[in-house]
């Protein structure tokens, strides 16, 4: 109750509420304002917005609805932020809990692997991964959330670093307390709030790697993607840049609410660190 | 004389929303020329704010709301940002209690030092330097050259304080505002760098506005002591008169919460011993490549002693001595290298992780800090109760013992739903104290248990547990730097330095008659030792 | 010397790092549907399953994985990346034709972004929390949130479409040939919009680590010793704040070395740069799994060597590096 007040004092974070609300209504309505499939063909190609009333932000190359294939983008881009970001959580944070907490041979093995992640440029291990399991939405989503857990892997080990050697997990020790307690029941808990609030900037990250992905046509082609939109609209740039422009704000407006909400709780979790 | 500085009824009120609304009330003041001026208090007695507020260095939010701070007759509050910046430094200088994070950790002492003279002086580069290491010579720093070009992190804590003192000396200010300076310190380093603050002071004639709670301290270096409490000056006088004959209720309780450096007269110990340590060792290696380069510390070097059933043993030394180690070695937080560590004639040092966890519940540590030692997600009782779950007790009777345990150390039974960031630094250290007795353990290791207190709360906690200890029977290892700490508390004691025990004994014994010169000289260097004495004599006489 | 030593170490360490990477892709590689020769046949309008078979033992295909593998190590040893297919030139110098463009687009990014996230993150934190905090806090959102693409594309729109001020793509002017100066001023139009377009989405990311940097600096002891000296605020964060400050954001760059490397990929595919990222597409649209692997190498290599230089760097800043306590 005090996080939610202390959140809703900021109004950027309500800010980014309200868009995120927005984006959230427009993948939930997708189903019912455009039943019909968002691919197919539905018009004469390359209307301008407004120009027929029927479709609010035209039409792209091949006459298919461009407001329509924005409403359903907003699933696939919150479906692959999620998930992708969920998985990419859970590993960070397995990884990172087992290195900080037992330290060691563990943490040096467990820190390679991370390191060796870091170094190969994310981008390009999604177009190895994507090249050699195929790009579909399960397969990309999967991707996406394997090549971005190094970060939340670091960021939860060196909060285990620093709570371990905490008094109050010494005296859990000296209770008698075991490994998984203290893993579990210690110190994960005060671990967690930085890494939930880090998972907004996974979560953005996620979103805009899809989105790239989709834009080379490496991502699913089955679905509407607003990444893919973008790379249609790229053959008639030169006129009709407007295929391109509106779900490139989508994109923009929905990283941005991410991001928001991010830092509003980061603000509300950690009061300390306001207003300075 | 002509005060250097005067605060007259000086108000600094904090930020709407605080649990207060003034950090400091009408606070008056004065500091003459060649004058220490001593403010003590707690925490939050507002003896920080004062200082701030004279060098108007407040945070933001808070603000000077009354009052004139006239110094040389010229009233600070009023002036503008660019004057006061001329008055820092040139006129008033400062020094603080944590001198490691009070110098910027990028740039050479001598580069900080000649920094002075940049802002406020003509100099030429060569003439700093001149300066700057004449100020290191002056503050009695080994090889000034070397250290004028160390880094903060490559001297000792008692040499960065010299060299922040240097600093704040180099323009010969009319007044020095010393914050807590010697609190960082070990007690023997204490001793010389209140000495040398006041050799300077009396050489030079400056006015010292010292700030402390340690009325050790206080003893050792005032000429006059303002006692402030609440943001208020409750007694102000000479240091004979508010230290021997103090006439505010609140400063005589706080005297009398300074506990005595002669121990009381001994207590009759058990022969049956219930903890013993043979040849204790834990070596650190750190660094180093493939074994070369490597360094090796010895944090505990071949301790043997013993703890009879009942008693209580001190371990005092300074920081780096290995007490800490060596404590959180006999409950098997580190894991010694080699030697026995004997409990009830169980050998803990060889158990397994499991037989160890098994066997905590006759072993248990109270730790120092009262806010770091509870787990902020879980409720007190819960803490409390935790380890008689965790040996196999049903939840709802832990709970239930948890309450009778809140009362046994004087805690509100109700108050076991409570998170601890709701109780205070005394209350928590209660229920650290719980939470060790809660498994009726036959031997308590207790590391620093009431440093982190003010010293009235102090005085609390130690009559706690000398109480437990009467009632329970239980012994204790007791780990302190504080010399009249464990004089009032401990039976036994054993000296630490540099891992070794060089001495060990009978409380009353070794600080009566120390043998070793380490022990000799830690036992000089405790601050105001003549005031513990007359008050001493004056208790005595009392009883008489 | 013991800086050039301590970093020398690390580099040494970054090794078995380089080979879990490439073992691990080659293994992941070998999961690929299909392989280089069917790729080529593909290429070749298809054949015969003999000359399938030739082309296989003629590239060691036809080998187990483990002795592929190892065959691979072997002559990565001798800097040896293999032979391209589709390219019909060793890996290494279809690499090495690419690498300019992309070190040259990079370094050109990342020192935009690392200057610019200074200057407006030092603003930022010296005006916190009034209206120039606020704007450029704002404008860093939006960097950051906008995809790298995009940007690309609406700045082709505007100022190559639009108002013709800049060229829409490519690394220089082809139909000309030039030399020297305006050569290099030639290739640094070329370059101007596709820096931008990856250096802004950096741009905000230190942008916001200086700013918040700044402010935890600004809140520590020593800042306080320096106002209690006398120091006005310029000095303040000039001769104390700025270094502190600093040393989180040197090892940004090092952490995101590899991310920036990923980016161009995009950048490059925009903006038809010939660099190591749009090879790096090229070759997965193309299934040249040998001249992938040869990027995924050249990429490790370059993070490493950046990494090399950031640490180098960061002891330079903080002698509590080398001096070590």
């Amino acid at each position: 109750m005090q996080v939610l007040r202390l959140y809703l004092r900021s109004p950027s974070a309500v800010i980014g509420l309200l868009l995120l609300l927005l984006v959230l209504a427009a993948a939930i309505s997708a189903g019912w304002l455009y039943p019909r499939d968002p691919l197919a063909l539905a018009g004469r190609p390359l209307l301008w917005p407004l120009e027929n009333p029927r479709f609010p932000l035209g039409t792209d190359n091949s006459g298919r609805d461009i407001a329509a294939q924005i409403f359903h983008g907003a699933r696939i881009s919150l479906l692959i932020g999620l998930v992708a970001t969920t998985i990419s959580i859970l590993i960070g944070i397995t990884v990172g809990a087992l290195a900080g907490y037992y330290g060691g041979w563990v943490d040096t093995l467990l820190m390679r692997v991370t390191e060796a992640f870091q170094t190969l440029p994310n981008f390009l291990l999604l177009l190895v991964l994507v090249a050699v399991f195929g790009s579909t939405l399960a397969t990309v989503t999967v991707a996406i959330g394997i090549v971005s857990w190094p970060a939340s892997a670091r960021l939860t080990r060196a909060e285990f670093l620093s709570l371990r050697s905490r008094e109050f997990v010494q005296a859990g020790r000296t209770l008698g307390l075991r490994d998984a307690k203290l893993i579990f029941g210690e110190i994960l808990p005060n671990a967690l709030p930085p890494v939930i609030v880090y998972a907004s900037v996974v979560m953005a990250i996620a979103i805009l790697l899809e989105s790239a992905l989709a834009f080379l046509k490496l991502s699913d082609p089955n679905v509407a993607s607003w990444g893919n939109l973008i790379g249609i609209g790229r053959d008639v740039l030169r006129v009709q840049w407007y295929v391109s422009a509106i779900p490139g704000v989508a994109i923009l407006i929905t990283v941005l609410a991410v991001s928001l909400v991010g830092q509003g709780l980061n603000d509300a979790l950690n009061p300390r660190l306001k207003g300075r | 004389m002509k005060p250097i500085l005067t605060l007259e009824s000086v108000s600094v009120s904090l930020p709407e929303g605080a649990d207060r609304p003034h950090a400091m009330e009408e606070v008056s003041l004065s500091v003459a020329a060649g004058e220490i001026l001593c403010v003590v208090g707690e925490s939050g007695s507002g003896k920080s704010m004062t200082a701030n507020a004279i060098m108007r260095l407040l945070p933001q939010g808070v603000t000077i709301a009354a009052g004139r701070i006239l110094f040389e007759g010229r009233d600070l509050a009023g002036i503008s940002e660019a004057e006061m910046r001329k008055v820092r430094g040139a006129g008033i200088a400062m020094i603080f209690q944590e001198p490691m994070t009070a110098l910027n950790p990028l740039r050479s002492i001598g580069d900080q030092i000649g920094e002075m003279f940049e802002t406020h002086t003509r100099l030429s580069r060569a003439e700093i330097g001149a300066r700057v290491l004449a100020l290191l010579a002056e503050v009695n720093i080994p090889e000034p050259e070397k250290a004028a070009k160390a880094y903060p992190h490559e001297l000792s804590g008692g040499q960065r304080q010299r060299a922040m003192i240097a600093m704040a000396l180099a323009l010969d200010p009319r007044l020095l505002i010393a914050d807590e300076p010697t609190t960082a310190l070990d007690v023997t380093t204490q001793a010389q760098i209140l000495t040398l603050i006041r050799d300077l002071q009396r050489r030079k004639g400056t006015a010292v506005l010292f700030i402390t709670h340690d009325f050790g301290v206080v003893a050792e270096i005032a000429d006059r002591v303002a006692v402030m409490s609440q943001g208020r000056v409750v007694e102000t006088g000479s240091a004979d008169a508010v230290l021997n004959a103090p006439q505010h209720a609140y400063t005589r309780q706080l005297i009398a919460a300074v506990p005595p450096l002669k121990a009381p007269p001994p207590r009759p110990l058990a022969s049956e011993p219930i903890l013993t340590m043979a040849h204790v060792s834990k070596t650190y290696r750190t660094g180093g490549f493939l074994g070369r380069g490597q360094r090796v510390t010895h944090a505990v070097k071949d301790v043997s002693l013993v703890l009879p059933r009942g008693a209580t043993l001190g371990i005092v030394g300074e920081s780096g001595s290995g007490k800490s180690t060596l404590a959180r070695c006999l409950v098997r937080l580190i894991d010694p290298d080699g030697g026995e560590i004997r409990l009830n004639g169980r050998d803990l040092a060889g158990l397994t992780r499991a037989e160890m966890r098994a066997e905590t519940r006759n072993i248990q540590m109270v730790f120092q800090d009262p806010f770091a030692s509870l787990n902020p997600r879980r409720k007190a009782g819960e803490l409390v109760a935790q380890g008689l779950i965790v040996h196999g007790m049903a939840r709802s009777q832990a709970l239930a013992r948890a309450a009778e345990l809140f009362a046994l150390v004087g805690l509100d039974p109700a108050a076991t739903d409570r998170y601890p960031h709701e109780f205070s630094g005394g209350q928590r250290q209660r229920i650290g104290l719980a939470r060790a007795l809660a498994l009726e353990p036959d031997v308590l290791v207790a590391d620093e248990p009431v440093s982190a207190l003010d010293v009235s709360v102090q005085a609390q906690v130690l009559a706690l547990l000398a109480e437990l200890r009467q009632r329970l029977g239980i012994s204790i290892v007791f780990i302190t730097h504080d010399l009249r700490v464990a004089a009032q508390v401990c039976d036994l004691v054993a000296v630490m330095k540099n891992g070794e025990v060089v001495e060990t004994g009978p409380i009353g014994q070794v600080f009566g008659q120390p043998q070793h010169p380490y022990t000799k000289a830690l036992l000089a260097s405790i601050p105001g030792q003549g005031f513990g004495l007359s008050r001493d004599l004056a208790a005595a006489a009392g009883q008489a | 010397m013991r800086v050039l030593a301590l970093a020398g170490r690390r580099l040494a360490a970054s090794i078995p790092t380089l080979f879990l990477i490439l073992i691990g892709v080659f293994l992941l590689l070998q999961l690929a549907p299909g392989d280089t020769v069917d790729a080529m046949m593909a290429q070749m309008g298809g054949g015969d399953a003999a000359t399938a078979k030739q082309l296989r033992e003629f590239y060691g295909l036809d080998l187990s994985v483990g002795a592929q593998l190892a065959n691979y190590l072997w002559r990565l040893v001798r800097f040896d990346l293999g032979f391209s297919a589709i390219y019909g030139k060793p890996v290494a110098t279809v690499i090495l034709e690419r690498l300019p463009a992309t070190i040259l687009l990079m370094t050109a990014s990342l020192s935009f972004a690392f200057f610019f996230g200074i200057v407006f993150g030092v603003l930022a934190a010296r005006r916190v929390n009034r209206w120039q905090d606020t704007l450029i806090s704002t404008l860093g959102l939006i960097f950051y949130a906008m995809p790298t693409f995009w940007f690309g594309l609406m700045a082709i729109v505007v100022f190559a479409i639009r108002l013709q001020w800049l060229p829409a793509g490519g690394f220089e002017d082809i139909t000309v040939s030039r030399s020297g100066l305006s050569r290099t001023l030639d290739i640094a139009r070329h370059l101007l919009l596709p820096t931008l377009t990856l250096g802004l989405f950096y741009l905000a990311i230190y942008l916001r680590i200086m700013r918040g940097s700044m402010l935890e600096v600004l809140n520590l002891d020593f800042v306080r010793t320096a106002r209690a000296k006398g120091l006005d605020e310029t000095r303040v964060v000039v001769k104390h704040v700025l270094r502190n400050a600093l040393l989180p954001m040197v090892t940004l760059i090092g952490l995101q070395a590899g991310t920036m490397l990923g980016g161009s990929v995009v950048v490059e595919s925009v903006f038809s740069l010939p660099g190591l990222g749009r090879l790096a597409y090229e070759s997965v649209v193309q299934r040249d799994l040998n001249t992938l692997l040869g990027i995924v190498f050249m990429s490790a290599l370059l993070v490493i060597i950046v990494n090399f230089i950031v640490d180098l760097l960061y002891a330079r800043l903080d002698p509590r590096i080398t001096t070590g306590s």
